[in-house]
């Protein structure tokens, strides 16, 4: 099935239509999050299509897609936890709440997702919220000044089926959802489908 | 040295996250003036207020804008970078969570220098609600007629186009950005040309920092003498300053340029930690060379700073106290641009990934006596042979560190352990060959 097709391929021409005549590879980013915000992460399909979108090929799509960070080429949980563990959170305890992270996910260091598909923990570099270290993101909704206790419940709601209610600015449902946001969809961003 | 706030002057009113409080606060205003004037004024007062960009590399934002030729036939464009990424940097999230409209109006007074009429905001990929913050202000801005077509009732157009990044610290770098708004890998291009004569599809761009163009609007109110009666002939105005790490109260705050430390320290940010003392602080971000007690009282403006030896960067300020281990510090900012370089460069790539490697067998009582040699000639082949400046922010730490700390690194390698944390119970002397 292709990922590009009805309402998302009428959202895919929109975002290309952002960018001036001649500009229209500046489309890609939003592109890749497009993606993911469909299948919760970029599929190899995905980078075909959207070389096809940009008239450009699979190749220049996948270069782009595996130099940053926040594309997801790989399966991933229903929920992405971002743990930064940069100085100055680890100034002020981010490697515990890094590691009772991982144990209260029940996750091995490196392990990508959890065995029941909801979680996927990931070390960040700085989130630039070092004024409320340590910090953690939900599908990149922040959490301020998180305790490795604090950790611990939120991973338990996320279990539980609920999304705790971030320090600033909504919560976002699933890391599809927080994806569709990213590629620039803020006003129906609540009508991702599970 | 008193001084009343400037971009933070209305962080205590909710109301000016949304158009109509900023305009009933004057907002635009600015803008309206703006458009009333000549390019060549816009410039010349910028010029002449003598602000600096904010973003860590301090050079003067009216030359920046004189550069952009007008005669090139092709369109000219302004790019705001708010790929905020230093690690311990966060003011210009604050900045746009706290306000929008000032960054849109000063982006759209530095169009209006250029003649620009598509500029675009860069915004960090982890800044997701950030994002939605710019996005909506940017919508009502096109409502209520100060963007899109005719704007504030004059025959200017501009757009402005969100653009949302993907976790790259590299995208920072002006190129780099500009790259990755192309729709390529965040990587720096050559210099020359220089962006402000092919930048962002090879025509003319300006590329400035969220704080810098927020400064913008109440220059063109207040005009060039104001903004100078604040801050130090050299750095003249205020900067915002992040504070974090082993401080009482972490946060962003404003002062004017050339504040000692010290001052920033104990009257904003509380003080140390459960009164500790301060062991060593970076001033500009994980990037910029770390200083030590003995620089409290070192004005916080670029030529003081840099006079103390570091670089007044981003304004980051990242405080350690005396239990932090300082090679334990320096492996993980070290880590940090072994992680974050684009890979583009042998001397970064290697290096970097290198150097955390030899500062991780250090911080783990692995370290031998040539480790410390070998670092500082690693540094000198990182350091000014890469495209960009990345790696020269780990030989910053990695040098700023053997510095100040030579005796902590010894420490290391003499106990085989980290004398501040002491012996792990597994600990066994190291048998020494006779």
């Amino acid at each position: 099935m292709a990922v590009f097709e009805g309402s998302v391929l009428d959202d895919a021409r929109a975002v290309i239509a952002r960018y001036p005549a001649g500009g229209e590879r500046s489309a890609l980013m939003p592109l890749l999050y497009l993606a993911q915000a469909v299948d919760g992460q970029v599929t190899p399909d995905a980078l075909v299509e959207i070389g096809h979108l940009l008239d450009i090929t699979t190749a220049q799509v996948e270069a782009v897609a595996t130099f940053y960070s926040m594309y997801r080429l790989r399966p991933t949980g229903t929920h992405v936890v971002n743990v930064c563990t940069n100085i100055a959170c680890a100034l002020r305890g981010a490697k515990d709440v890094y590691e009772e992270a991982h144990r209260a996910a029940g996750m091995a260091h490196g392990q990508e997702i959890s065995e029941d598909g909801i979680l996927t923990l990931h070390e960040e570099e700085c989130l630039g919220v070092c004024d409320f270290a340590p910090a953690v993101q939900i599908n990149f909704a922040n959490h301020d000044n998180v305790s490795p206790q604090r950790i611990r419940e939120l991973i338990t709601a996320l279990r539980e089926g609920s999304v705790p209610e971030p320090a600033r600015g909504p919560a976002m449902k699933s890391f599809r959802h927080a994806s569709r946001v990213l590629a620039g969809f803020d006003d129906d961003a609540a009508e991702v489908a599970e | 040295m008193t001084f009343e706030p400037r971009l933070t002057r209305n962080w205590g009113d909710p109301s000016v996250v949304d158009i109509d409080g900023y305009v009933a606060k004057g907002g635009y205003a600015a803008l309206k003036q703006a458009l009333a004037m000549e390019m060549s004024e816009l410039i010349d007062v910028v010029k002449a207020s003598g602000l600096r960009g904010r973003g860590g590399a301090g050079f003067p934002t009216g030359m920046k804008w004189s550069f952009v030729p007008q005669d090139t036939g092709k369109p000219t464009y302004v790019t705001v970078n708010y790929d905020e990424s230093e690690p311990g940097t966060c003011n210009n999230r604050e900045l746009v969570e706290r306000e929008p409209h000032r960054l849109i109006e000063g982006t759209a007074i530095a169009a209006r220098a250029i003649d620009c009429h598509t500029a675009f905001i860069y915004v960090r990929g982890e800044y997701l609600w950030q994002g939605m913050v710019i996005a909506k202000a940017v919508r009502e801005a096109y409502a209520k007629g100060y963007l899109g077509k005719a704007i504030a009732g004059t025959s200017y157009d501009l757009d402005i186009v969100v653009h949302r990044g993907a976790g790259a610290y590299i995208c920072g770098e002006e190129t780099a950005l500009l790259n990755s708004l192309e729709g390529l890998r965040g990587q720096p291009r050559l210099r020359p040309p220089f962006p402000a004569v092919e930048g962002l599809y090879a025509s003319p761009t300006v590329i400035n920092n969220v704080e810098t163009l927020m400064n913008v609007p109440d220059i063109v109110t207040n005009g060039a003498e104001w903004f100078r009666e604040v801050g130090t002939e050299k750095s003249p105005g205020t900067k915002m300053f992040t504070v974090s790490g082993k401080v009482e109260r972490p946060g962003n705050y404003e002062l004017a340029m050339g504040t000692p430390f010290r001052t920033l320290l104990e009257d904003y940010a509380g003080g140390v930690l459960n009164g500790g003392t301060v062991k060593a602080f970076t001033p500009g971000g994980s990037s910029t060379p770390l200083l030590t007690a003995e620089h409290l009282d070192v004005g916080l403006d670029y030529e003081s700073v840099a006079a103390a030896g570091s670089l007044l960067g981003t304004g980051a300020i990242m405080v350690l106290d005396q239990s932090d281990c300082v090679v334990e510090a320096a492996r993980r900012m070290v880590e940090f641009y072994a992680h974050e370089s684009c890979g583009k460069c042998t001397p970064c790539r290697e290096g970097s990934w290198w150097a955390t490697r030899v500062l991780t067998r250090l911080e783990n009582g692995y370290g031998r006596e040539q480790d410390i040699v070998l670092m500082q000639d690693m540094g000198k082949n990182i350091l000014f042979r890469a495209f960009c400046a990345l790696a020269d922010g780990a030989v910053s730490v990695i040098n700023s560190s053997l510095k100040h700390f030579p005796d902590e690194y010894q420490e290391h390698i003499r106990l085989g352990y980290c004398p501040l944390t002491g012996a792990p119970a597994d600990h066994a002397p190291a048998v020494v060959a006779s």
